[in-house]
């Protein structure tokens, strides 16, 4: 009844199963019949994981929390796209309204250098914390904040940095890009800081650290495709890749003078 | 029965925390470094307080079930946070504040704590822009607000839906930059399985590591829990689907007091359950309630498409029923309303558990394009889930388990009555009574986080003879040896029921008898019920694979279910116990000649603190009773 259409439809999953990082891994197939096509895709999932565990298997593993598009956990490459075909749609937002009744659907994990598989369909995606952990921040303690409408912010700067820093942090971009790079998700929070003033005075400092540990952590470098923005289901725009260059070279000459 | 003392500080409301600053003994400097401190949960509350002690020069431990901090449940928070700014000069103050809050509650929350929480909102809005979060401004440059429900100024300050989202990305930075710096020590996709108490403190944690399987000690000086709410006892809500009792639960289980546990907040406006395969209810955020007006049809089982129900067959009933609020009435009323409509045969689409939140009208008076400025991304959710385009058909919508006012009791130094175990955010009973006012668990989380707990652990620390321990000690030996049983019995029932069965049944008794409206009848019932359904779960559970070696949900989800099934059975009872209607706890026995919650503050002015009394007792239930001095306790109005 949240939608109003009650209809179920047959589909044939060709999933990913791999049993840690060290083991190799293989596809196997699975029905899913009976899915309602109200459901999201990953209620499509539980619904195959319970009847898997009632018939004595192993559930196929994935990352999934909110369920909402917000906590940036869910993954998975649904038909070779991350977070499947839908644009702006993260893998729990996408419906069963949008397959046919007798598709057959092909799952796999993200697939990175610096993202290694956990299990089946998760992987660990910790080095985007460890890339915000060099940099990506106002450094400022808690108890120094002076009146918050002390510092007018033009709407235009505010809204510009609201779309940078809408960034999830689920690493479709990187998914997404043939060279597995994080240039989107660094220059979406690079963006975020520099575009409002509180994040000016260490703009320098954040770019290059941000930067050099994105290359320290094995992420690959951007050739220019475009195919991280296509993927976001944030819409996070491409501009904050471009602007991120030109910072990182604003950066570069100002450290070496 | 023992009294429970909340340790008011004394003096005048005004004044009480400022005193009390003064008051609390201080950790040197130099020494803040030798203190460890374990904080579980790296929501709101758990970062930002993570974040501040290690600024203060504490040792931090932070452990969460989430492969990232940055994934915690907070970040799903839409519509926004409440602070006394009075930015938009309509006569909003710290005392106003203070008031809708205690009123909101409906006088069942300590006052002294309340005034706290609206002293130090207008801080946190400072703190948060200063780190960079990008709230919502005008064209000059200033910010902006909204109007939540249960109040009539503007007090919200928002982020386009995404608020809880950009405060904990806030938060979230605010500690890796701790990490960084090395005051910090993160543990991710650790779970919390059991509190080790010592010489009757808390001393330290045994947490399970979510990839590998070990179970792991770790001893500190402190224990702070910031693991979030409890809604999911409803398996349906509108939480995330790892959000879970057990660290409250565990340490409950270990003597910390559970205070008001039958104080849970169903939300008015979610999006309606659609089948069986449903994982999760989403909310669809109350400030669109600023616009939205909400209606059934005037007669029963009027199944015309809405736009053939013209505006004289449309009962609007919230501005019908509270002139003065309107649609903006407080949750736990305009919830009510909502079943009430329903019950009498007035709910619409194809199952009749719904009602319409229409925005027709808002359109007409503001052109679609400033709807869409305002709430562009919720409509978008909405059609996404539901295949609808609100701008062109009115949202169905209808309550849904969302948070949870009740938690462990805490006294107004965040600690619990187990020596240095503190409680932070929505996983204590504190603020908010028995019904939380909108954009109010974001401003309690970082209230707590930010601006209470550096200061209260510090007197706990300068007050308390803490000896050093090791995770040598016995008291980890055997509460690892407890832990690694209990995994071991889980893997060792091997039955035919997997955790979510279980857990949906539970949900469903939980909904039916502890939801919304409940009796005494159906308490008992359910009490009954549910001492089936743990029966059912020890008896017949399957989970599949291995405890270690590899990543396994079903044991996770088994573990969280066995805690959920226990507290759903204390829920029950406090629900019993409590004869009155207050806030989001409606005894359908004790309601006004118009449907309102009758409170009896003769006898249940008080906050219910629950002992457990091992697996063959019932709780015993201990009393903080609460005084009103600066609000006059009076019957809630909002017509
Ligand atoms: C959809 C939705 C929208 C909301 N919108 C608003 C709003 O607009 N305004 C508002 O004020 N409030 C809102 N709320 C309420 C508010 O978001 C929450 O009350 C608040 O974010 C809770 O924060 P917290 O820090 O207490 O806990 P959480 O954010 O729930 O964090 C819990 C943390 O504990 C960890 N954890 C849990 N159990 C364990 C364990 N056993 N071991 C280790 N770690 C553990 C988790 O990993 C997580 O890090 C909303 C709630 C929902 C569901
Ligand atoms: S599960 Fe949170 S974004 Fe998909």
């Amino acid at each position: 009844m949240g939608g109003a259409s009650q209809s179920t439809i047959d589909l044939k999953l060709k999933v990913w199963r791999q049993k840690d990082a060290a083991t190799g891994g293989r596809f196997e197939d699975y029905d899913a019949t009976g899915i309602s096509t109200d459901a999201s895709f990953l209620e499509m999932l539980d619904v195959v994981n319970q009847r898997l565990i009632k018939g004595g298997e192993d559930p196929i593993a994935f990352d999934h929390d909110c369920r909402e598009g917000i906590c940036g956990s869910c993954s998975m490459v649904i038909n070779g796209n991350p977070h499947g075909p839908e644009r702006s749609t993260a893998t729990c937002q996408l419906h069963m309204r949008k397959f046919n009744d007798g598709d057959t659907i092909v799952v796999e994990p993200f697939r990175a250098n610096a993202f290694p598989v956990i299990k089946d369909l998760s992987v660990d995606r910790t080095s985007f914390d460890e890339i915000i952990a060099v940099g990506g921040y106002v450094s400022v303690n808690t108890g120094n904040a002076p009146d918050a409408n002390a510092l007018p912010v033009p709407k235009v700067d505010a809204d510009q940095a609201f779309n940078a820093a809408a960034c999830i942090g689920c690493g479709a971009c990187v998914a997404a890009c043939a060279n597995g790079s994080a240039m989107l998700f660094v220059g979406a929070k690079v963006g975020h800081l520099a575009l409002l003033p509180q994040g000016r005075s260490e703009h320098n400092e954040r770019v290059l650290a941000m930067m050099d540990k994105m290359q320290e952590l094995g992420f690959g470098n951007c050739s220019n495709t475009g195919a991280c923005a296509v993927a976001c289901p944030k819409d996070i725009s491409f501009e904050n890749i471009v602007r991120m260059n030109r910072e990182y070279a604003k950066a570069s000459i100002k450290k070496r003078t | 029965m023992a009294i429970l003392d909340g340790k008011v500080p004394p003096g005048s409301i005004e004044e009480k925390w400022t005193n009390h600053k003064f008051n609390m003994k201080l950790v040197n400097p130099s020494n803040k470094r030798k203190f460890t401190l374990i904080v579980v949960g790296t929501g709101l509350a758990g970062s930002s307080a993570a974040a501040t002690l290690a600024e203060l020069g504490y040792n931090v431990k932070v452990f969460c079930i989430h492969e990232s901090p940055r994934r915690a449940h907070s970040i799903a928070a839409q519509g926004g946070i409440n602070a006394a700014k009075n930015y938009q000069n309509d006569g909003d103050s710290v005392h106003r504040l203070f008031y809708d809050t205690v009123k909101g509650g409906d006088f069942r929350a300590r006052e002294a704590n309340v005034h706290r929480l609206a002293e130090i909102s207008p801080n946190i809005i400072d703190q948060c822009v200063a780190q960079g979060v990008p709230f919502a401004r005008e064209y000059g440059g200033t910010l902006s607000n909204r109007s939540f429900g249960g109040a009539q100024v503007s007090r919200t300050f928002y982020a386009r839906g995404q608020t809880g989202q950009q405060l904990l990305i806030g938060a979230y930075q605010a500690m890796m930059r701790q990490v960084e710096a090395g005051g910090v020590q993160l543990y991710t996709r650790r779970e919390m399985l059991e509190l080790v108490v010592i010489d009757g403190a808390a001393r330290g944690i045994v947490t399970r590591n979510l990839r590998t399987g070990e179970i792991e000690s770790h001893a500190g000086d402190g224990v702070i829990l910031a693991t979030g709410g409890y809604g999911n006892v409803f398996y349906l809500s509108t939480n995330a689907k790892q959000s879970n009792a057990t660290a409250i639960w565990r340490a409950h289980k270990k003597g910390a007091y559970f205070g008001n546990p039958c104080f849970t907040q169903i939300h008015p406006t979610c999006i309606p359950v659609s089948g069986d395969y449903q994982s999760k209810l989403t909310l669809m955020s109350e400030s669109l309630r600023n616009d939205g007006r909400v209606w059934v049809p005037k007669s029963k089982g009027d199944k015309r498409s809405p736009e053939q129900i013209s505006d004289d067959e449309r009962d609007y009933y919230l501005e019908r029923v509270y002139p003065s609020f309107g649609n903006l009435a407080p949750r736990d009323v305009s919830s009510r309303q909502a079943k009430f409509r329903v019950d009498e045969g007035r709910g619409v689409g194809p199952s009749g558990q719904a009602v319409y939140l229409d925005f027709r009208d808002a359109i007409k008076r503001l052109g679609e394009h400033v709807v869409s400025e305002r709430y562009g991304n919720l409509f978008q959710m909405y059609e996404k889930i539901t295949g609808e385009n609100p701008y062109k058909v009115p949202m169905r919508i209808y309550p849904a388990s969302h948070y949870t006012m009740g938690g462990l009791w805490v006294d107004y130094n965040l600690m619990s009555n187990l020596p240095g175990l503190h409680v932070l955010g929505e996983a204590n009973f504190s603020d908010h009574g028995a019904n939380r006012l909108g954009a109010s668990a974001l401003m309690q989380g970082l209230s707590d986080g930010y601006f209470v707990i550096p200061y209260t652990i510090g007197h706990y620390l300068a007050s308390a003879a803490l000896p050093k321990i090791t995770t040598d000690h016995e008291a980890f030996k055997a509460t690892r040896s407890d832990v690694e049983a209990r995994v071991a019995k889980l893997m060792s029932i091997k039955g035919s029921c997997t955790a979510d069965d279980i857990h949906k049944e539970l949900g469903h008794i939980m909904w039916e008898y502890v939801g919304m409206s409940r009796n005494s009848d159906g308490l008992k019932l359910a009490i009954e019920k549910i001492g089936k359904v743990k029966e059912r779960f020890w008896n017949d559970l399957r989970v599949p694979g291995e405890a270690t070696g590899t990543v396994n949900e079903e044991l996770e989800k088994a573990g969280r279910v066995a805690d959920f099934i226990e507290l759903g059975e204390l829920m029950a009872r406090d629900a019993l116990h409590r004869d009155e209607s207050c806030g989001g706890h409606f005894r359908e026995e004790y309601q006004t000649p118009d449907n309102e919650a009758q409170r009896d503050d003769a006898n249940f002015c008080y906050v219910a603190g629950w002992e457990w009394k091992g697996d063959a007792r019932p709780q015993e239930l201990h009393k903080e009773s609460l005084t009103f001095e600066n609000v006059k306790l009076a019957t809630r109005s909002y017509k």
